[in-house]
């Protein structure tokens, strides 16, 4: 299954990754509509300590923590996608806390948001991955993550 | 100190309606233009700090961003023109010699731009390259003047070296120090997959490209930088360097701060140590001098490979060129006027030298009057800007092309002329590694491949036209060309007739 990767080495922690996922999952056509100034809930997140960068995302995990442990049944894997149903979701963030990587954050509403590889927007495949300017993020067909 | 003369040179122009915050400019600018203040909710530009190099608006997601050329300008005035009038008070202020990159942007005439190829119609068949066989191979070295036989009547097969080039086009010399450890992995594994070479400059070789050798071309410059019995035979040939067409009769020199702990190890200098090169090869005062060092350089690697011998166009270059011809060296390399550097001195980068285009045309020239022609090979660099110009330099006489410029605009470079500054937001020309990043060979390689495949194409459909199918057919072809616009002694230089000749 193809997976978003991420590359530090080649991450310029340019942060288009955030506002490209924040536009490709707003559903409007234009990016300044859609983002200008609104409080943006991406689904990626570039991680910064000095000089060192790295954008972080959902590793789709084949035997995910989240969704183990999701009170609700609202997160489950469909065809090797962890999706999330947000009508489920009641915003206990237990996926949150138990996520090893940081990659599930709440959303505007409470409900918690993660990346869904763009397979349910208008993108079709991940707009982070599309948009990085560096091939920091790449999507890809690689062995499976725990 | 007292008051400050200069208005910035650009605008930074944002559309507030675009602007969504994402601060990717404050980010990515290494000049420090951008910032956001977070209690108006505003992006705000010092335009003082800016290059131009556009970074900021190849990055802008929303396309909110241009810079502009400023239209506050002093009184025109068409002697004292603005550029000169700043470059006086820039001198006045700092009482120092001007520096500038990359190549000579001052409106001389462009030969190649007065230059057009001829095309077949009914007296002689076109050629369609999709249809039929058309060769840009190209060997490069001294070729034999007659047949020999050894004494049992057999053919003497053994040719000096060559290279072998797939197409007409070499990158030309940059080096690691000038530019980026990732610009120069681009250059060496495009070269490695184009089946053509790059050139090291005179920075040495990284330890780690010593594995792209067959395609690499090392360079013995004045400074003697990184050169080793290893370095010499990791290359495919050895170029001596004797000038630079940014730069005729100057050295160079890498600031200290730029060589760091790889620069340090490849050159083989102290870590933060200037490298200075010095303006003449201490041992060069003649030809017979430089024939010694082609000869050293040959004995050195087992007649192995080919040598080069670089050289800038300059006023007397037919008669320098001859001389080269008769040192032993298999390949002239002549640099123009306008190539490009990664710092030189205002002045001599904008008023030293000549075109190569004249220098291309009055050496290929002296060299077949003098009967010498077969002994080197002929490669010319010093802005070859497309494929169009490729095929008119060696329909002048030359065997291929050195280009460098377009290499790195093919990796993201805009020409914003600062190169000298090691700020570069492209990751080119820099050695800060946060910049370096910004330039992944992953990317790099493959537009420098796709530069030079496009090219090769465009070759093959400008030599189908003229109804030629090898590049052999159209060396030194000048009936090929014809001028427009130029005066007699122009075309008599070139060798070509006026258009309607």
């Amino acid at each position: 299954m193809k997976r978003v990767y991420v590359n530090e080495k080649w991450c310029l922690g340019c942060h288009l990754c955030e506002y490209n996922c924040a536009f490709a999952n707003s559903g409007e056509p234009d990016m300044a509509k859609a983002l200008r100034g609104k409080v943006i809930y991406p689904r990626i997140h570039v991680e910064e300590a000095g000089k060192i960068c790295y954008a972080v995302s959902c590793r789709h995990c084949t035997d995910p923590l989240c969704v183990k442990s999701c009170i609700s049944g609202a997160l489950s894997i469909q065809n090797g996608t962890v999706k999330i149903d947000h009508d489920k979701c009641v915003g206990c963030l237990t996926c949150v806390l138990v996520c090893p990587y940081g990659a599930v954050a709440p959303g505007p509403d409470g409900a918690a948001t993660k990346c869904e590889l763009c397979l349910e927007n208008a993108c079709g495949s991940p707009a982070c991955a599309a948009g990085c300017p560096n091939n920091a993020i790449v999507y890809e067909e690689r062995e499976a993550a725990v | 100190m007292g008051i400050n003369y200069f208005y910035p040179e650009f605008e930074v122009v944002r559309n507030d309606a675009r602007c969504i915050r994402c601060k990717v400019c404050a980010r990515q600018c290494a000049n420090e233009v951008h910032a956001y203040d977070q209690d108006r909710d505003l992006m705000l530009s010092d335009e003082s700090k800016c290059v131009n190099c556009q970074r900021c608006v190849s990055l802008c997601p929303t396309r909110a961003l241009k810079i502009v050329k400023s239209d506050c300008r002093l009184r025109e005035n068409a002697n004292w023109d603005g550029d000169t009038i700043r470059e006086v008070y820039k001198q006045a202020g700092s009482g120092g010699v001007l520096l500038s990159s990359m190549g000579n942007p001052k409106p001389y005439p462009v030969y190649w731009d007065k230059i057009l190829i001829n095309a077949s119609q009914v007296t002689n068949p076109s050629i369609d390259p999709l249809r039929e066989p058309m060769e840009t191979r190209v060997f490069l070295g001294k070729k034999p003047q007659s047949l020999e036989r050894d004494e049992t009547g057999n053919l003497k097969c053994e040719l000096t070296p060559q290279l072998e080039l797939s197409m007409p086009v070499m990158f030309s010399a940059m080096s690691y120090g000038s530019i980026s450890y990732n610009a120069h992995e681009s250059l060496a594994r495009a070269s490695r997959e184009l089946g053509i070479y790059y050139n090291t400059g005179e920075g040495g070789l990284h330890e780690d490209f010593y594995v792209y050798g067959p395609n690499t071309i090392v360079q013995v410059a004045s400074g003697r930088f990184g050169v080793h019995r290893d370095y010499m035979e990791a290359g495919a040939a050895v170029e001596i360097k004797m000038g630079q067409g940014a730069k005729p009769g100057i050295g160079g020199h890498l600031p200290g701060t730029k060589v760091g702990a790889d620069i340090s190890r490849t050159r083989m200098i102290p870590e933060g140590s200037d490298a200075i090169s010095p303006a003449p090869h201490h041992d060069i005062y003649s030809i017979e001098d430089l024939r010694q060092l082609v000869y050293s350089i040959k004995e050195a690697t087992g007649h192995k490979k080919p040598v080069i011998v670089k050289v800038a166009a300059v006023h007397n270059i037919a008669a320098i060129a001859s001389g080269i011809a008769r040192s032993g060296a298999d390949i002239i390399a002549i640099d123009g006027f306008r190539g490009g550097t990664g710092a030189a001195p205002t002045r001599i980068r904008d008023s030293v030298g000549i075109p190569i285009e004249l220098a291309l045309a009055s050496v290929d020239q002296r060299l077949r009057d003098e009967g010498i022609r077969g002994n080197v090979s002929l490669v010319v660099g010093g802005s070859i800007r497309s494929s169009a110009d490729v095929v008119k330099a060696i329909a002048l006489g030359a065997d291929a092309c050195y280009i460098a410029t377009a290499a790195l605009l093919a990796l993201g470079c805009h020409l914003c002329r600062t190169c000298q500054t090691g700020n570069c937001n492209w990751g080119i020309a820099t050695q800060k590694p946060e910049l370096v990043k910004r330039l992944n060979p992953e990317i790099g390689y493959k537009r420098l491949v796709n530069l030079m495949t496009a090219w090769n194409h465009e070759i093959k459909e400008l030599m189908g036209g003229m109804g030629i199918n090898s590049i052999e057919a159209l060396r030194g072809n000048r009936l090929m060309l014809r001028g427009v616009g130029l005066t007699d002694a122009e075309l008599r230089i070139l060798g070509i007739s006026h258009a309607g000749e």
